[in-house]
């Protein structure tokens, strides 16, 4: 059995079925941490005076920088490997994938060390409300990287050959389809930096 | 359709592992029906207890240890279980899951949902949060023990509550996955002529039942994270400072707010109320239509109520928190949303009695359910007005009232709406009719024993009985007047389990000895009776569907018949 537009459009709604999935799934994710980001800003207000920036003053604001461009990098290569496919160049979008995946490894040994680096100084979720929502906010967005890195690193590795080969316009829509996911992922860092390291 | 449809299937890959949305249907309709039992018996083992506490509990007793009696930590733990099962793992599973899931694309006319391996995957997920919600009874800390609405400081420091808060994540998991492949199905899948104001009302139902689930269900996963962050790597989101727990100062870094909890849970929760109502209300619809033989009145203005019903759903949740002492301006908004949103839900009820009049009503089984269901409704709905209104919510709030109003929404209500949905379908989906003589020995019961239980609780509720009483109130001053309903309300209780009996033997026997039946039955007019009963496996129809008319042309003047199937010219 076949599902119609899993590959071609719609007529009517110019949709294929996969992206306006993913839009759907977004928007679930939008409200996911759209709560986590109104709880911060309820922790917060109720939060002694002070209380937060003297606790985000200990986050280290250079490695936060380098891990926003890596992953706005990431973002733009995530585009490049899609853009490569619908120039039918396959050596091109393994190379802008394999770029992607390095970004999001780079950012996760970049959290690691900042991870790592707290608990040295015997700073712990439990350590104040800020920390705790740092922890939960920036862990829960880094199991969204690992997520991501899983589809990603499953259509790079030979099972992506597999597919190409196959159904090329259905591979090139997987690609997209996983690349939407990414920018948002890339986003809620881009909301998560400035609210955790820099007010 | 191609032809790899033909290829053969083993056992596991046709019942179990199965990706066709009609299986997954009946599993999610089977596993929902065993927890509805599964919680309904969890209500009676404290129903015993609230009608003759401290007495050992027959039949189960020899569970509760061995005097038993149900002792209060356990009373507490069946309440919060009770909740929980009904809500997530029976009602919205047997509403979304099982009727979504099988009936939604055969109405829309499709071959399947839009992805089929995310709806087996949103079925597993269900299944494994149902069996971790099972398994807390057995470990060594028992279940979650806080209320199906765990709320901190409580909820933090009670034991059990790791595993609810788990098994949460993969329900909502499943929640979501499986609303997602609603909303995409229905606006992608529609076969050619399906346009909007053609689909059937059942599928507008279930199309803003899943947004409501895509966008209220993950803050509620968001609370759930964080409080497992509270339990597991205490921190403090939801403790406030300076608080004290069995006498000693709880040592945590502080500053949170239990507030924050009760907020992100009633976003979801308020939202959810409609998750449970909504895809009842598409079912009665449906019903009502077929039965009174006449277009459903009004369906335009159905459809813009949902609509506008789903929307308001968002902002309307603060009226479960007037007595938190969130302020007087946020009291404020919130009863007058709440005052908005009962009218698209009377323009609904309205709308189905106004189908009633003039009509040559059949009274089959599924019908006397639908038909139940526009009382019980309106006197639960009704009865949510006064809870709603800050001033007089002081008064009933936390008492039986409360139990009372919800249960006449949900049991009488929309359990009355699912009911209506099995006795309908059944047919498609078996190829045989219920026993109708069967059917009316279970309805009837039903109804008298259902308001046995709940009308009592408002008289019990107004007289001030809070709803968490161990005791059943007997230590309770306000409850020396109103105690001798409970014995009454148990008894009722224990007479709608023996009502559910004849359904059980109907469900059986006639799947097996029915009356056999051809694809439309009930001659009606929607295109699920166009295909064949049951439908073909992973395809559902012989040819590819075309939809030419509206959902309800019943008693066209001139046709034939008295209905016009939307599939034909």
């Amino acid at each position: 059995m076949q599902i119609p537009y899993t590959i071609e459009e719609r007529p009517d709604t110019g949709l294929n079925n996969s992206k306006l999935g993913i839009w759907v799934f977004l928007a679930s994710e939008v409200m996911l941490f759209g709560g986590l980001f109104s709880a911060y800003v309820f922790l917060r207000m109720a939060a002694p005076i002070g209380d937060f920036a003297y606790w985000g003053s200990k986050l280290s604001i250079p490695m936060a920088t380098v891990n926003t461009l890596v992953l706005i990098s990431s973002s733009v290569t995530v585009i490049m490997s899609w853009a490569s496919l619908k120039m039918k160049d396959f050596e091109k979008y393994k190379m802008y994938m394999g770029l992607t995946l390095l970004c999001a490894l780079i950012f996760l040994v970049i959290k690691y060390f900042e991870y790592t680096g707290k608990f040295h100084h015997g700073i712990y979720p439990s350590s104040s409300t800020f920390m705790g929502i740092y922890f939960t906010l920036t862990g829960l967005h880094g199991l969204h990287i690992i997520g991501g890195m899983i589809v990603m690193g499953y259509f790079w590795l030979p099972f992506g050959n597999k597919m190409w080969q196959s159904d090329p316009e259905r591979f090139t829509n997987r690609i997209e389809v996983a690349g939407l996911y990414w920018h948002f992922v890339d986003l809620v860092w881009i909301f998560l930096f400035p609210i955790l390291y820099l007010l | 359709m191609s032809n790899d449809s033909h290829h053969e299937e083993n056992f596991l890959q046709k019942y179990i592992f199965s990706v066709d949305h009609k299986v997954i249907g009946l599993q999610y309709g089977i596993t929902s029906l065993l927890f509805l039992l599964f919680g309904f018996g969890l209500m009676m083992v404290m129903r015993w207890q609230l009608a003759y506490p401290e007495t050992p509990v027959p039949i189960v007793g020899g569970l509760l240890g061995e005097t038993g009696i149900l002792m209060p930590e356990i009373y507490n733990m069946l309440g919060a279980m009770h909740g929980t099962i009904m809500i997530f793992l029976g009602i919205v599973p047997l509403a979304v899951g099982a009727f979504g899931n099988y009936i939604v694309p055969l109405q829309i006319g499709a071959p399947d949902m839009a992805f089929p391996k995310l709806n087996a995957a949103s079925y597993w997920s269900y299944f494994v949060g149902g069996v971790i919600m099972l398994t807390s009874f057995f470990m060594p800390e028992g279940a979650a023990r806080s209320g199906w609405t765990s709320y901190p400081p409580l909820s933090i420091f009670e034991t059990g509550q790791t595993m609810w808060l788990i098994g949460m994540v993969f329900l909502i998991t499943s929640s979501l996955l499986g609303s997602m492949n609603f909303i995409v199905t229905i606006v992608q899948l529609r076969a050619p002529g399906m346009t909007w104001f053609k689909l059937p009302f059942f599928v507008w139902a279930q199309f803003v039942t899943a947004f409501l689930l895509v966008l209220a269900f993950p803050p509620l996963e968001a609370a759930a994270v964080l409080q497992l962050m509270d339990r597991v790597a205490h921190t403090s989101f939801f403790l406030p400072s300076g608080l004290v727990y069995s006498g000693a100062t709880v040592d945590v870094y502080g500053s949170g707010s239990p507030l924050l909890w009760q907020h992100l849970f009633w976003f979801l929760a308020h939202p959810e109320v409609y998750v449970l109502i909504l895809p009842a209300m598409g079912i009665v619809g449906e019903v009502i239509a077929n039965n009174t033989r006449k277009p459903l009145w009004g369906y335009k203005s159905l459809v813009y109520a949902t609509v506008f019903l789903g929307f308001m759903s968002f902002i309307v949740w603060a009226h479960h928190m007037f007595l938190t002492g969130m302020g007087q301006a946020m009291s404020a908004f919130f009863q007058t949303t709440t005052m908005i949103i009962s009218i698209p839900s009377v323009v609904i009820l309205t709308a189905f009695f106004i189908s009633l009049w003039g009509a040559s009503i059949r009274f089959t089984t599924p019908m006397l359910f639908a038909l139940a269901f526009l009382p019980m409704f309106g006197i639960g709905g009704l009865t949510g007005l006064p809870l709603g209104v800050g001033a007089s919510d002081i008064h009933l709030h936390d008492t039986y009232y409360v139990i009372g109003h919800f249960h006449y929404v949900v049991a009488p209500g929309t359990i009355f709406g699912l009911f209506a949905g099995i006795y309908y379908w059944f047919p498609k989906m078996t190829g045989r009719k219920m026993s109708e003589a069967l059917g009316k020995l279970h309805f009837w019961p039903s109804l008298i024993f259902m308001n046995g239980i709940f009308m009592p609780m408002f008289i019990q509720g107004l007289a001030g009985v809070s709803r968490r009483l161990y005791d059943g109130g007997q230590l309770y001053a306000h409850a020396q007047d109103v105690l001798q309903w409970n014995e009454f309300m148990s008894i009722s209780a224990f007479c709608l389990a023996a009502a559910q009996i004849p359904f059980i033997i109907n469900v059986f026997v006639s799947m097996f000895n029915g009356e056999k039946v051809d694809r439309n039955p009930w001659g009606a007019t929607t295109v699920e009776w166009s295909a064949p009963s049951p439908p073909v496996p992973h395809a559902n129809f012989e040819s590819d569907v075309e939809v030419y008319r509206g959902p309800y042309e019943y008693s066209v003047p001139g046709a034939e018949k008295d209905f016009s199937p939307q599939t034909e010219k």
